[in-house]
């Protein structure tokens, strides 16, 4: 049981990475993107990309690194793919979703369009790699180690929640202590009033699709890692994703972080008590309850 | 000097029209009050002026530049400030972010400005590191004005700074109100309190159906028999 904890913890903490780029940016423009889970899959493709095709091309030789289930290839893979899906996520907006917000389109038009987006990236990943699955480094044997109470952790997993611990740090600390941060928090407040105050809100929006992306790709390596990659697995996120973001009240970034781990650890615990092909479920009925009976989520006494 | 005039505006929003030609002119330092009963187009004048809503007609200018249908955001840059009438504060930030949000434009150390709105309003010191969903209505007014002020304005708008307020806060805030154009800045006051807003005014203008009716010195409004008679009850 213990174990399982620990393991939904880690599957929450990567949970939590995508719902807080889903709340932020719906935080900001009021826009829920269908699209999220898609840029986790594309984050984890690209640094799949970068490792087994781009840098090998360099002739440098392929080694392992540490005791981790991947090689040094990773170490650069993880921050490049993260830069280029936040640049996806702000083409995407540029091209698509402002558009539809500057004709004041209604929520169906938008849900729909980002819907659309979502298919066409799964789309090119099925393309390029096919349906199977994949590994950043096939046919590595991966030791876990010995805890008290029979948990057995990979270390992949612990460095996973040091990495979810620091991006999560970094974009609490960037919130509260950047002028660019504070401006963020002040335009998902009202948007009329940071305009009023001379906020170039069209600039936040970007830095804020940008932060989304970049934290959705590091989710969707970090859960590539952990398990493995496949085309669908970012689009299998999104019920989580939206039940993790409900959860902790929309638009709430540490609610967003809380409902994670509490989806995660409910899935994974879950397993102990039915089949685990019905652990998808868990997170759905979690999310029904939570609209049935607090739709406004955990933390919905005051806007932080 | 005129810092301000608004000529024949045409306004509204997408498709009522809610102001027909109307004109207004502030001068340097002057408290210009603009008075009228509900829906007579003051606030929609105000979100005109600072480019909130796009004049269908007329022509805003500044110190003789022309700055109709210019953004907020650069229309803060040229020295007017807005405070709104309802959500003028940003409910998650604290005092402080607030006052720093107004300065969002500066790129200069801003904190002596900062001390300078804490002397206007001594309480908002105290209470610096609060959020602002957690102060009283006279309270967030302050905040409120405080971020206006925080880019030193030539012009201030302010949309009924003492709507829903306790008769106590109100003469304080108007006490502040004219402490603040003591310091030399021009202001446009949209009051329903409009004996309170005439007595502080330089210059007054009473507005109804989205016209200019009157328009005199504060005083004269004030002992006008038509205007006693229509707008101040009696």
């Amino acid at each position: 049981m213990a174990e399982l904890i620990v393991y939904g913890i880690v599957l929450g903490s990567i949970i939590s990475l995508g719902a807080i780029g889903l709340t932020l940016v719906y935080g900001i423009i009021r826009f829920a993107n269908f699209a999220h889970g898609d840029l986790m899959s594309a984050g984890a493709y690209i640094a799949l990309f970068i490792t087994s095709v781009a840098l090998p091309w360099t002739g440098l030789p392929h080694t392992t690194f540490g005791p981790f289930s991947f090689g040094w290839e990773m170490v650069i893979a993880f921050p490049v793919s993260m830069l280029i899906v936040g640049g996806v996520a702000i083409g995407l907006d540029q091209i698509l979703y402002q558009k539809l917000r500057n004709k004041n389109s209604n929520a169906v038009i938008m849900a729909m369009s980002s819907l659309g987006a979502s298919f066409i990236i799964r789309m090119i990943i099925l393309i390029l790699w096919g349906s199977d699955f994949f590994f950043y480094r096939p046919g590595v044997l991966r030791p876990a180690i010995e805890f008290p109470l029979g948990i057995k952790i990979r270390p992949d997993q612990i460095l996973i929640l040091f990495i979810v611990f620091l991006l999560i740090t970094g974009l609490h600390l960037f919130l509260k202590m950047t002028k660019m941060g504070k401006a963020m928090r002040a335009t998902a407040d009202n948007m009329e009033l940071a305009k009023v105050s001379g906020i170039d809100t069209e600039k936040i929006i970007i830095w804020t699709w940008c932060i989304g992306g970049a934290l959705a790709a590091a989710g969707g390596i970090l859960y590539g890692i952990d398990v493995q990659l496949h085309p669908a697995m970012g689009w299998n996120f999104l019920i989580p994703l939206f039940a993790a973001t409900i959860l902790g009240t929309i638009g709430n970034m540490y609610g967003a972080l809380i409902g994670g781990l509490i989806i995660g650890i409910s899935q994974q615990v879950s397993t102990a008590f039915i089949m685990p092909t019905y652990k998808p479920a868990v997170a759905f009925v979690i999310m029904i309850l939570i609209l049935l009976f607090r739709p406004k989520g955990l933390f919905s006494g005051g806007k932080e | 000097m005129t810092i301000l005039t608004a000529k024949d505006i045409i306004s509204g929003y997408t498709k009522v029209d809610i102001l027909y030609n109307v004109n207004i002119k502030v001068e340097q330092g002057q408290i210009v009050s603009i008075i009228g009963p509900n829906g007579a187009g003051k606030s929609t004048l105000l979100k005109t002026i600072f480019g909130i809503l796009k004049p269908r007609h007329g022509k805003v200018e500044l110190k003789g530049e022309d700055i109709t249908g210019l953004k907020p955001d650069k229309i803060v840059q040229k020295g007017i400030s807005y405070v709104p009438q309802v959500d003028n504060v940003f409910p998650s930030l604290t005092i402080r972010e607030n006052l720093e949000m107004g300065a969002f434009i500066r790129n200069d150390d801003y904190s002596g400005r900062i001390e300078d709105i804490y002397t206007l309003f001594p309480v908002l010191k105290d209470k610096s590191n609060q959020k602002a969903s957690q102060l009283s209505g006279g309270q967030r007014q302050m905040v409120a004005m405080g971020r206006a002020l925080m880019l030193d304005p030539g012009l201030l708008l302010l949309d009924e700074p003492s709507a829903g307020l306790a008769p106590r806060l109100v003469s304080m805030i108007f006490e502040k109100i004219i402490e603040i154009n003591a310091s030399g800045v021009a202001m446009i006051i949209v009051e329903q309190n409009a004996r309170e807003a005439l007595k502080m005014a330089d210059h007054g203008y009473v507005l109804a159906m989205g016209k200019n009716v009157l328009d005199d010195t504060g005083e004269a409004l004030l002992t006008s028999e038509e205007v006693g008679r229509l707008y101040l009850g009696g």
